[in-house]
């Protein structure tokens, strides 16, 4: 489904990403581990095609698509979602009305037909249930005086509702309590599908307790240097992320 | 980045829907200004000597100000060769009008063209219509209806002639001749506009609306509409206007009097989108507006909507005075300035009676060269104990070459009073607008939802019909511009 070779990238002339290789295939969960300023978001908003990453080599397939050129509506009406590890708030704009906008947009792309109000609403209410979030926080402007914990909460919420095909998270575990990780957790483990794939990118291998991923890879310095299974989270935990740089480094 | 900027620039240059002209034959008077062209207006509608005296007092006291037309306001444009404007301009009917079947069918496809239908049996929604065209009135539409509950609602030559009584013992009562340069000039030469009178008690089942065209060329539209309110009664009152697209300025002086009685109250809102002129800064509308309200009885409410999409240059402060003991003032406004367009735009509140309140909402955004300066003032009177205010003015800039500037002033004389004042200046942050495209919505989408998400306290506060005008207004939904 994701197929990355040697990718690089830049930010404000920075090259971040170094050569980066990653596949993912429908249906697995992969763990993108590793510490501050390794590039964890920056290959989060490169896959989401934002404009102010520059990709400068490599290139990214999307099910057998490259997305070099394509916006990045585009890519999220192909199927593609970010959870953001900093949602914005948008002021004024209700979190639902902005979520049917964006459904329909992307039902619109596929050539289905648009939900309407009731359609949408009652849709949308079965989501909410799925990550035990009230309706009255959905219809709040988005994020506008939201807790950290609700505004990870209202990421899966609209990642429950816009039925992605490849789910990237960043560190939506970060700034949660174990309740609220708990909660978010078993909404994301809800819609694990053998179609969808998922990219879980968290600094802390807590979030792996809940979500069990089929692959670890950790990231240092703009490139993949470690790769194996679940239980490489462990073992990361135990030695710490300088192990792995030592390790990489020699 | 880049492409970002490019769809703000798409809206900062977005295209003016309403720029056609409609090719119809004017009757009008040579340009420039004298007491002759004063005469010859007040004599094409044959009005009464008291209303010519005033004209002429009027201009004689304009004359004076030759050097006090205002500067102090944060914009900027070459002097008004005031000689070389057409003060009189008129569609000349065919024949004289009967009803509105008669009006010209050039003029009625106009008024469908910009989305306004007169003809009264094809209009479902509940909005009686008086359509200006250049200096006059063709057409009002729910006369019938609205005058089986005693309301007046025609055109304002119109009530000179029905209603001389009224008209005089209001007409300038809030802004007096001799208020301003411009109201001055206005006092001098209005041609048309709009009179409403609600009576004792009556709730008017309808919203009043006046729709301004300015069509002939080098021709300054100076209306005057007049809203008297009497005790116990309502009524909500809107007004849009448009003109084609034309290389020179042209000059809009209006003058607008509210008077509201004891417990009456008047919601005035305008969505105003005159030629805002081109990209370069050629052409546009001058739009130089006096708008004022009298809260004269206890307890009366007058408040001002605005959504001002238009004109290149915007100066105008709608007002309360806030006479009546308890009585409330409102101003709620979104000013839009793109292109090069220059704003300089507020209110101000007046308190002279006990426990008066006022509440000022102001939203600026700028995009392009745009230029948006709120002024606004509060002031608290001795006697108005127990006044308060509140005032939030937010400014969102799009894009880096425009500018948002606030002038608040502040007199209060009264210790008992409570004056609040609150201010923000954001940009449309690109981090909101890729959260926004990353769901899925376009980039004119985002920023469409962005802008009407910022402006959203104003917006609610327009009737239906014109919220939802406004919205496409500010909408920069851009149609067909995303391939
Ligand atoms: N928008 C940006 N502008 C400038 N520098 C950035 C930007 N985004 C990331 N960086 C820099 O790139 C590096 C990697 O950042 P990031 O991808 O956010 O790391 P992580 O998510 O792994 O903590 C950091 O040094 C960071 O300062
Ligand atoms: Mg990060």
């Amino acid at each position: 489904m994701l197929k990355i070779t040697n990718l690089h990238a830049k930010v404000e002339g920075r090259e971040i990403l170094k050569g980066l290789d990653l596949e993912v295939r429908p249906g697995e969960v992969h763990a993108v581990m590793g510490p501050n300023g390794s590039g964890k978001s920056t290959l989060a908003n490169v896959i989401a095609g934002r404009e102010d990453y520059e990709v400068t080599g490599g290139e990214i397939l999307y099910r057998g698509e490259n997305l070099a050129g394509l916006s990045p509506e585009d890519r999220a009406r192909d199927g593609i979602f970010l959870a953001f590890q900093y949602p914005v708030e948008i002021p004024g704009v209700s979190n639902m009305y902005f979520l049917k906008a964006a459904k329909n947009a992307i039902l619109r792309h596929r050539g289905e037909d648009e939900l309407d109000a009731v359609d949408f609403l009652e849709f949308a209410r079965r989501k909410l249930k799925l990550v035990e979030m009230n309706e009255e926080l959905a219809n709040r402007p988005i994020n506008e005086g939201f807790s950290g914990g609700e505004k990870k909460r209202n990421e899966i919420f609209q990642m429950a509702v816009l039925e992605p095909t490849l789910c990237v998270l960043d560190e939506t575990d970060s700034g949660l309590d174990i309740d609220a990780l708990r909660v978010v957790a078993s909404g994301v483990n809800a819609l694990r599908s053998p179609e969808r794939a998922m990219l879980l990118i968290t600094h802390y291998q807590r979030l792996l307790e809940y979500i069990v991923p089929d692959f670890v890879h950790v990231l240092s310095d703009g490139r993949i240097v470690r790769s194996g299974g679940k239980e490489l989270a462990l073992e990361l935990e135990e030695k710490g992320y300088a192990w792995i740089e030592e390790h990489a480094a020699a | 980045m880049s492409r970002t900027s490019s769809a703000l620039e798409r809206l900062a240059n977005r295209e003016y829907e309403y720029g056609f002209v409609t090719d119809i034959e004017s009757d009008s008077v040579p340009p420039g200004l004298s007491e002759d062209v004063i005469r010859t207006i007040s004599k094409k509608k044959n009005e009464p000597d008291w209303l010519l005296a005033w004209r002429l007092k009027a201009y004689r006291h304009w004359l004076t100000l030759a050097d006090a037309e205002p500067t102090w306001a944060n914009v900027h444009y070459d002097p008004i060769d005031y000689q070389k404007i057409v003060y009189y301009s008129a569609p000349r009917p065919k024949k004289k009008l009967e009803s509105l079947d008669e009006v010209d069918p050039e003029l009625l496809a106009t008024y469908e063209k910009l989305g306004i239908s007169l003809a009264e049996q094809k209009r479902l929604t509940g909005v009686a219509v008086d359509a200006v065209f250049d200096s006059v009135s063709v057409a009002t539409t729910f006369k019938k209806e609205l005058e089986k509950h005693g309301i007046i609602f025609c055109a304002f030559s119109e009530a000179v002639q029905r209603h001389p009584e009224l008209v005089r013992s209001y007409l300038g009562s809030v802004v007096p001749y001799a208020d301003n340069f411009f109201a001055t000039l206005n006092s001098a030469v209005f041609s048309d506009g709009s009179f409403v009178y609600i009576p004792k008690g009556v709730r008017c089942p309808m919203e009043l609306s006046t729709y301004f065209r300015i069509n002939a060329e080098n021709t300054g539209q100076f209306e005057r509409t007049l809203i008297v309110a009497d005790e116990g009664s309502y009524v909500s009152y809107l007004e849009g206007c448009t003109a084609p697209m034309r290389d020179e300025n042209q000059l809009h002086a209006a003058v607008v009097e509210l008077v509201a009685l004891g417990d009456a109250e008047i919601k005035y809102s305008t969505v105003q989108n005159w030629y805002p002129g081109d990209e370069e800064g050629r052409g546009g509308i001058y739009n130089f507006v006096t708008k004022r309200g009298k809260c004269a009885g206890a307890r009366s409410k007058i408040s001002w909507t605005q959504v001002e999409t238009g004109s290149a240059i915007t100066w105008k402060y709608p007002s309360c005075i806030l006479l009546g003991d308890g009585s409330i003032g409102a101003f709620y406004s979104v000013a839009l300035t793109a292109r090069r367009q220059q704003a300089d735009t507020g209110t101000k509140m007046y308190h002279i009676g006990k426990n008066t309140k006022s509440t000022i909402i102001s939203k600026g955004i700028s995009a392009g060269h745009g230029q948006n300066s709120y002024r606004g003032l509060v002031r608290i009177n001795k006697g108005a104990a127990g006044a308060r205010n509140y005032s939030q003015c937010d400014s969102l800039l799009l894009g880096d070459r425009c500018g948002a500037h606030t002038f608040p002033y502040l007199e209060v004389m009264n210790p008992s009073a409570t004056v609040e004042h609150e201010a923000t200046t954001s940009k449309i942050g690109e981090d909101q607008l890729f959260y926004c495209r990353q769901r899925g919505i376009s980039e004119e989408d985002a920023i469409s939802m962005i802008v009407n998400g910022f402006c959203k306290e104003v917006l609610r506060e327009l009737p239906m019909e014109f919220a939802v005008e406004a919205q496409n207004l500010l909408g920069v939904s851009l149609e067909g511009s995303v391939g």
